[in-house]
Parts: C-alpha cells; sequence; structure tokens
C-alpha cells in the first residue's frame, strides 16, 4: 500500500501502462489511506464507490489501450468544483446540501483524460482564507510539525484540504483554485508544487466563484512534471467561460528537463521586505544560485507598485466577492432560513449562512461599490491594478523570461495563532502571491527547503502570460537542486 | 475614512445580511481595520491611469442567439428549499 501510494503520477502512469497494477489496486491504497487520515480533515466527502467504478471501468480501458492521458489516476477535488451529483458546497454552510446536476469543465476534462475522483477536499469558506481554517467542515491539519512538536499546524487557504491530502499521500494530485495565493501559499507551506495558470487558460465554468477576474483553477501535486501532466487536462478554451482562451494547450511536461541556459531570470528588490526572516533571505538567494549554476542569467528587476498589490486586492476581490455572492439568497438552493417576507429571507438566510470571514468581505465589497465610494475605492484600486500589470510588463518587455520571489513571508503557523484580532495580519500571507493575480499572470510554487523547525518553504517564479512552460522547465531546476521532502508520518 | 455605526448598519442592509445591536461594534472594528489597510492607495498618482476591465487583452466573445440549454426543470429546481410544481416558492410578495 504504502508504495502504490507515495508513486508520482508520472511513475503510477509507467506502471498502470506496463500493467504492475490496476487502478483499482491503486485507487483501493488510496481510498485506505483517506480513511487512516482522517484527523486531518483534508476530506470532507469521500466517495469511494464512485472512485471504484471509475476505477474498473477505466481499467477496462487501459487493457484495450484507450486510457487517455491520467488514465487510472486517483484525484482528490477541491469542494468549489461542482461535480455531478456530487455534493458540493464551497465549504460554505450557505450551500448546505448542494448537488449539482451538472460537471465543472475542469474536473469533466479529468475524467475525460481517465482520471479516477476519490473525493473533494476541505477548502476555507468561498476560498475566502489563507488558513483553511475559514471551512465550515472546520480547519484542515498540515501533515507537516515542527521538529519535536505536535502544535497543529495550518496548511495554508484556501486550497489547504488539496495540499495537505497530495502532501500526506491521500490522493496523487488534487485540482486547487487561486485567487490571491490560494494554490501556491498551501503548496509552499506542505512541500507540494502548485501552480496558478494565467487568467483564461483554465474554464472557470463550475467553479463556485469568488473573485471572477482573479479566480484561476490549477493543480497542486508533489513534483513539477505531475503538475505540469495535470494541467495539460485542466487547461483548455470553453465557449461556456467567455474569459477562456482559445488558445492551442501546449504538452506542459516536455517544458520539463528543458534547458533554461541564456534565460533572464528577474529578481524583484520590491519583495525584498523589511523584517523577513533570514531564511527565506538565504532560500531566495540559494534558488537565484540554482537557477545560475543551470545557465539563467539574473537581473535585478524594479516592480514598483508590489506594495500596493494587496491592499487594491482587497478591494478589488471583495467587490467581486459581494456581488457573485448576492446569488446566495435562501430560494433557488442552499440554506433557507424563514422570515415573515422576502428581505427577511434573505437577511436570516444570509446571516446564518455565511462565516465571518465571508460575511467581513461582502461587506466591504458593498461598502466600496456603494453610491459615494465607489469612484474613490473601487475605480481607485482598478486603475492601481493597470499600474500593477504595466510593472509586469515593463520587466518582461527588457526580455525577462520569469521572476523568482519567495513564496510566502514564513512557513506554516499554528491553527488560531493569526487574524483573530485583526483580518490584515491573515491577509499579508498573500503579499508575494497576490500581485500573480492582480495582473492576471502565471505562478508556480516549488518545495525549495525547511526552514530550522524543520517546515517547508518554497520558491515562487512569476512568468509571462501563456508561457507556463517556462514556469515548468524552471522549477524542475529548483525541484532537481531542492530535492523532495515528505512529512513523517504521525497521523 | 472609517465608517461609523450607523454606516455599518446600512452596509448590512445593503448586503441583506441580518446584523444584530451587538455585532456592529465588532463589525465596525474590522471594517474599519481593512479601510485603514487600503487607505495607503491614496498615496498612488493615477492620473490619466485607465481602470482594469479585463486583465487578458481579449476581444468579447459573442455567442450566436439561439436556444441551446433548457427543457431541464427538474434540474432546476432539484435544489431549492422549497418549490412547487416547478416553481421557487417564496414569502408573499404582492398583498
Amino acid at each position: 500500500m504504502t508504495d502504490l501510494t507515495s508513486m508520482t503520477i508520472a511513475e503510477a502512469k509507467a506502471g498502470l501502462a506496463n500493467k504492475s497494477f490496476t487502478s483499482l489496486e491503486l485507487t483501493d491504497a488510496h481510498l485506505a489511506a483517506i480513511e487512516a487520515a482522517r484527523s486531518l480533515n483534508a476530506f470532507i466527502l469521500e466517495t469511494p464507490d464512485q472512485a471504484r467504478a471509475m476505477a474498473r471501468a477505466i481499467d477496462a480501458k487501459i487493457i484495450k489501450g484507450e486510457g487517455g492521458p491520467l488514465a487510472g489516476i486517483p484525484l482528490g477535488i477541491k469542494d468549489l468544483f461542482a461535480t455531478k451529483d456530487v455534493r458540493t458546497t464551497a465549504c460554505s454552510k450557505i450551500l448546505g446540501n448542494f448537488v449539482p446536476p451538472y460537471e465543472s469543465t475542469v474536473t469533466s476534462q479529468l475524467w475525460r483524460d481517465g482520471a479516477v475522483m476519490l473525493g473533494k477536499l476541505n477548502n476555507d469558506e468561498f476560498a475566502m482564507g489563507s488558513s483553511n481554517e475559514t471551512s465550515c467542515f472546520g480547519p484542515v491539519v498540515n501533515p507537516w510539525r515542527r521538529e519535536g512538536s505536535n502544535t497543529t499546524l495550518v496548511p495554508g487557504g484556501s486550497s489547504g484540504g488539496s495540499a495537505s491530502a497530495v502532501a500526506a499521500l491521500l490522493c496523487m494530485g488534487a485540482t486547487a483554485t487561486d485567487t490571491g495565493g490560494s494554490i501556491r501559499q498551501p503548496a509552499a507551506f506542505t512541500a507540494t508544487v502548485g501552480v496558478k495558470p494565467t487568467y483564461g487558460r483554465c474554464s472557470r465554468w463550475g467553479i463556485v466563484a469568488f473573485a471572477s477576474s482573479l479566480d484561476q483553477a490549477g493543480p497542486i501535486a508533489r513534483t513539477v512534471r505531475d503538475s505540469a501532466i495535470l494541467m495539460r487536462s485542466m487547461a483548455g478554451h470553453d465557449p461556456k467561460d467567455t474569459t477562456s482562451v482559445d488558445r492551442t494547450v501546449p504538452d506542459y511536461e516536455a517544458a520539463i528537463g528543458k534547458s533554461v541556459k541564456g534565460m533572464k531570470i528577474g529578481i524583484p528588490k520590491e519583495y525584498r521586505l523589511d523584517g523577513m526572516p533570514a531564511e527565506i533571505e538565504k532560500l531566495w538567494t540559494e534558488g537565484a544560485a540554482w537557477l545560475k549554476a543551470a545557465g539563467a542569467e539574473l537581473v535585478e528587476v524594479s516592480l514598483p507598485h508590489t506594495k500596493y498589490a494587496l491592499p487594491a486586492y482587497y478591494i478589488v476581490a471583495p467587490a467581486e466577492a459581494s456581488s457573485n455572492l448576492a446569488r446566495y439568497d435562501g430560494v433557488r438552493y442552499g440554506l433557507r432560513v424563514p422570515g415573515r417576507s422576502i428581505g427577511e429571507l434573505y437577511q436570516n438566510t444570509r446571516a446564518e449562512g455565511f462565516g465571518d470571514e465571508v460575511r467581513r468581505r461582502v461587506m466591504i465589497g458593498t461598502y466600496v461599490l456603494s453610491a459615494g465610494y465607489y469612484d474613490a475605492y473601487y475605480l481607485r484600486a482598478q486603475k492601481v491594478r493597470t499600474l500593477i500589470k504595466k510593472d509586469f510588463e515593463d520587466c518582461f518587455a527588457k526580455g525577462v523570461s520569469a521572476i523568482l520571489t519567495p513564496a510566502t513571508p514564513s512557513a506554516a503557523f499554528g491553527v488560531g495563532e493569526k487574524g483573530g484580532a485583526d483580518p490584515v495580519e491573515m491577509y499579508l500571507n498573500d503579499i508575494f502571491t497576490v500581485t500573480v493575480n492582480m495582473a492576471g499572470l502565471p505562478g508556480i510554487a516549488v518545495p525549495a527547503g525547511k526552514d530550522a523547525q524543520g517546515l517547508p518553504l518554497g520558491l515562487q517564479l512569476i512568468g509571462r502570460p501563456f508561457d507556463e512552460e517556462t514556469l515548468f522547465s524552471l522549477g524542475e531546476v529548483v525541484e532537481q537542486a531542492a530535492g523532495r521532502f515528505t512529512p513523517q508520518r504521525w497521523w | 475614512m472609517s465608517v461609523d455605526a450607523a454606516t455599518v448598519r446600512r452596509i448590512a442592509q445593503l448586503a441583506r445580511i441580518a446584523v444584530t445591536e451587538a455585532e456592529v461594534p465588532h463589525l465596525q472594528g474590522e471594517l474599519n481595520a481593512m479601510l485603514a489597510f487600503v487607505e495607503q492607495l491614496s498615496e498612488v498618482n493615477v492620473d490619466g491611469v485607465e481602470p482594469m476591465t479585463s486583465v487578458t487583452p481579449m476581444e468579447m466573445k459573442k455567442r450566436a442567439d439561439l436556444v441551446n440549454d433548457g427543457e431541464i426543470p427538474d434540474d432546476i429546481v432539484r435544489n431549492a428549499p422549497e418549490t412547487q410544481n416547478h416553481f421557487f416558492l417564496v414569502p408573499k410578495v404582492v398583498e
């Protein structure tokens, strides 16, 4: 069992192809691992019957040589993705027992390519959070612990269930979504690889909407190669999402191992924060040295509006969220709390159904869009967003292929440690990742080392629009130099 | 800028979220912490800058003006808390 769950997707594909094991065996091994790891709270819905049925069906196809690029690979699905006839809640009480009669485009493409669904993964409510503590199903536990300590740490968020499950060998890969860092930050906290694709690369259709101009789906996996394999199936044009881009999906795996010689890698000076832990600084320098040793050229670059990305995000994202979440009214689906009038029904339902963080963001979003404040807040933030994007465009125009930064300002922290008194303390987690969403660019987080307490740390690479391939090539260099990191099993 | 208690109640009303009197001071503190954080945007010179409307330059896609979906009322009302004959039920809105 241990061998079957600790393989990479690339290894499992080879094993399935040469009939060393079946998808059903692989699936059963993962279902057993999930059952033994319930204390992590990564899966909020296990779908063993469906998983076995999918595995049997794909085994029959593999025998006939009709498998598909992900034939027989068991995956976990973030609960933000609508899955046909399988409860989908975005980890909010307001969706209650919502059972979609349709399938999200991204997951339908995974099943088209032969993947097997193990179940639904925990996340921050409506993907609003950086620690997976806002989920109505309770926090996810990080399989990593500080050396010599049994303090419960968060896996990051919002894709905390995805990151925790992949790191703990409960699934071979997982879907995730990233609005301000929700793929890359949890990947960094769990020593997994997380890819946030260019805006428009993956269809948003059937994914519960948070902030539509920022949301992108992407994979979390254990190696750069595995994340490239998953990306190929997840990406692609979808007429049902008007922001989905009609471009050929490249064979991302082919970018793995490509030379990075002569590539210009930008090191943005604005990412060097006051009070940044020395370990992060050291990791960043090390990462730059690895890329240099592989033949890349390092150049200092300037992204002058970096510090304004997070405040601008906390206007744009809540504004879009307040609009998107207006649909939860207790009438068409989900929770309903009665009231004497329809107005009271709405108000009671939304008060009862939304958690604290979601309520806060809907309210701030409502405020910044309200008459008299729209220009001062929302319009100004959208202008700042233009400037943030221009910073990157100027940098790429000088021949820079990608930008190297730390993924997070710290390693994983304890449950309940942050954001209790001031929500902004939690928001600062996304300081290195949020610029990428504001500019619509692709980014990858790759495990790169550990801190003094033995916790994983990650580096982030930011690419040109639709140049995920360069990120996979560079990410592979980092992974080869840093090695891979697996948590000690204690659960 | 900061919000007072009356504004908090007004925002809650606009957002259609019931807020009890006891929750107002706490929410006011949180919203003001967020507003204080975003305040730094006022120091950015945005003269002549176009607000972003689309992060990826693309032409607005239009589909043919045809009915291409439908006839699935069972699916549409399947998750509704209260329905009758494929209609959503709500409290009386017209006297």
